[in-house]
């Protein structure tokens, strides 16, 4: 399946579905235990990580925690 | 209204048809609040004096220290051991006697943030722990106050405007805040110098704007920039129902310290 992940065209070889937790690891995203994940739109609450699907055509953000300022 | 020097120290703000003497006279009357006097909250301090902001608060209980100078450029050599709210404050009354400048020497905290912030019209996170930037949306959200967050690390920066249960808070972005120590602070994984100085003056652009009433807020947006690829980023947000603070059913109603977020550091600090 082909999708849009934090803007770039990304594929996933022989998956027409996949959890967002299965994603994570089939991406090797970095922290996975701490990135919150957008998917078309709406974010993921991440009790729901093993059930929600993602899709050929999903649109995905990964958006990480940046805790510095000073 | 204005003296002649206003008129004249002004001008360029005048002649913008977005601004003009009403405008001026807003930003005079506006009040920002400034958490954390350091990457971040050098610049936005810079400019918002400059700017003419009437009355700029500023809160960090640290000193300057020779790590800092590399890219808190409001702070120079001769003020290593000097408290950076009082430093900070020198340089914004030099650059304009128009300013009233508010120095907090004090960490925030969930016993004193409410009445920190209640003075001002917008307050902008400058603050470098993940303690202090869920206290900060909590109060703000809590106390129905606009906010600009930004968080840098390395070559990276976000940020994002809020205005409670108008737009997306950070916690309908992040809801809980990571383990002590899972992420790393700057002083854990260095910060390019110039980083904190593209983030913040968007930040203040952001309060300008807000005291201004003009052009777009980064609400509902949060902004990234890569500056080693020198990329920006803009990803959608919209409010999240299950946000903790200002979600449909919140959980969080009053103010508390996120004590498992603070690093060792911090706590040796406080």
């Amino acid at each position: 399946m082909q999708l849009t992940v934090n803007g770039a065209p990304a594929s996933v070889a022989g998956k027409d579905t996949l959890s967002v937790n299965a994603l994570l690891a089939e991406l090797k995203v970095s922290d996975p235990l701490y990135v919150t994940v957008e998917l078309n739109g709406e974010i993921v609450q991440r009790p729901t990580f093993d059930d929600t699907l993602v899709k050929d055509g999903d649109t995905l953000e990964f958006l990480y925690f940046m805790g510095g300022g000073r | 209204m204005f003296s002649e020097e206003q008129i004249e120290r002004y001008s360029r703000h005048i002649i913008l048809k977005e601004v003009g003497g009403k405008g001026q006279r807003k930003l005079l009357d506006g009040k920002v609040l400034i958490i954390g006097a350091g990457g971040l909250g050098a610049p936005i301090a810079l400019y918002l004096a400059a700017a003419g902001v009437g009355t700029i608060g500023l809160a960090d209980a640290d000193v300057v220290d020779i790590t800092n100078l590399q890219r808190q450029v409001i702070h120079f050599t001769p003020d290593i051991g000097k408290p950076k709210v009082i430093s900070a404050a020198e340089k914004m009354r030099a650059i304009n006697p128009d300013v009233t400048v508010n120095t907090y020497q004090t960490w925030v905290s969930a016993a004193n943030i409410a009445s920190l912030i209640a003075d001002y019209d917008f307050i902008i996170d400058g603050t470098d722990n993940f303690a202090a930037k869920f206290l900060i949306n909590d109060a703000c959200v809590l106390g129905n106050k606009p906010y600009s967050h930004g968080g840098i690390l390395r070559f990276d920066g976000q940020t994002i405007t809020i205005k409670p249960k108008e737009s997306a808070c950070y916690r309908c972005i992040f809801p809980n805040p990571p383990p002590k120590d899972a992420i790393p602070t700057c002083s854990q994984a260095g910060v390019i110098g110039v980083l904190p100085g593209v983030l913040g003056t968007i930040q203040a652009t952001e309060a300008v704007k807000y005291l201004l009433g003009k052009g777009d807020l980064l609400t509902d947006r949060l902004l990234t920039y890569n500056a080693l690829r020198m990329k920006f980023r803009e990803v959608s947000l919209k409010r999240n129902t299950g946000c903790p603070v200002c979600g449909d059913t919140p959980t969080i109603t009053e103010l508390r310290d996120e004590v498992d977020a603070l690093n060792v550091c911090d706590l040796e600090k406080s």
